[in-house]
């Protein structure tokens, strides 16, 4: 297994509600694109692990929309659904972001694809919220579910 | 199931190293990207010598790696000890690390066009969700 990987930059500032990641990628842009446009593709590494993800539809392209479901092993399921409000393609993309267990509380992400030449790429999500509160709870949320997967892993571990 | 008589220790190990506020600050520090002592003992008012002793008990506890680049020993989180025994640390981050390596094990199967690859996993732990997704 490989034990270095490009770091990822995580920024959510003090009382605003935003939040910003930054990861670089040892692949060529179109290949980065295409990981986010094919439902195929983004089944493979979007949901947590040993979760199951089933998309219902994914349309990315400008004006598009999207509805899939986590289902953790335990057969607990979570569906998210959006709209793409901008698509280009190996370039840019705009989605709204909705967890129906937060229902209305609705997040505006950004995504720049950006060629960096020699196969990579640089990819700049900027996540827009409603408010503080819901930036924070979705901060929350992910690291509920954070460790509740450290502790199925700590189970395996001591299996 | 597997067995590993190794695996208690090394979990006391870990949760030993981690009980400690300035550990636990190189290890955030460190998801951010390799560092040397130098770096790492900045925000801290102990004495490098401190943090050395620090990174050394880290390191028994297999959580992070040294390596020599010329005159620089940079120090580098070992990012699958540390998921497996600790995501409560900085776990938002953690969630997105994953995620994206996921994505890089993708895209390395897709440049080499070798589909059994594909879900390539990152770690033991990650081939042990999947066979308990596919059962």
């Amino acid at each position: 297994m490989t034990t270095t990987t490009n770091p990822v930059t995580i920024t959510a500032p003090e009382g605003l509600p935003f939040i910003d990641i930054v990861r670089e990628f040892d692949a060529p842009v179109s290949a980065v694109f295409e990981a986010h446009r094919d439902p195929e593709l983004v089944k493979r590494w979007l949901g947590p692990n040993g979760y199951d993800m089933q998309v219902e539809r994914w349309d990315f392209v400008s004006q598009g929309g999207y509805r899939y479901v986590h289902v953790d092993p335990a057969g607990e399921a979570y569906g998210f659904n959006g709209t793409f409000h901008t698509v280009r393609e190996n370039e840019f993309a705009i989605q709204t972001f909705e967890f129906e267990g937060f229902p209305d509380v609705v997040a505006i992400e950004s995504m720049a694809f950006e060629d960096l030449g020699d196969g990579r790429t640089r990819l700049r999500i900027h996540s827009t919220y409603p408010s503080v509160e819901s930036r924070d709870g979705m901060v929350a949320s992910n690291m509920e579910q954070g460790l509740t997967e450290g502790y199925q892993r700590l189970d395996g571990l001591l299996g | 199931m597997i067995l590993d008589p190794g695996a208690d220790d090394r979990l006391d190990r870990a949760f030993m190293a981690l009980a400690d506020p300035v550990r636990r600050g190189i290890v955030a520090r460190l998801s951010r990207g390799s560092a040397t002592v130098n770096e790492l003992a900045e925000p801290f008012q102990i004495t490098k010598q401190a943090v050395s002793k620090h990174i050394q008990v880290l390191e028994a506890a297999g959580l992070v790696t040294r390596t020599r680049d010329a005159q620089r020993r940079p120090v580098h989180l070992a990012p699958a000890q540390l998921e497996a025994l600790t995501a409560w640390i900085d776990r938002y981050r953690l969630i997105h690390e994953q995620r994206f390596r996921s994505l890089d094990a993708l895209l390395a199967t897709d440049r080499d066009d070798d589909p059994a690859a594909a879900s390539a996993p990152t770690g033991p732990e990650a081939g042990r969700a999947r066979k308990a997704q596919e059962s």
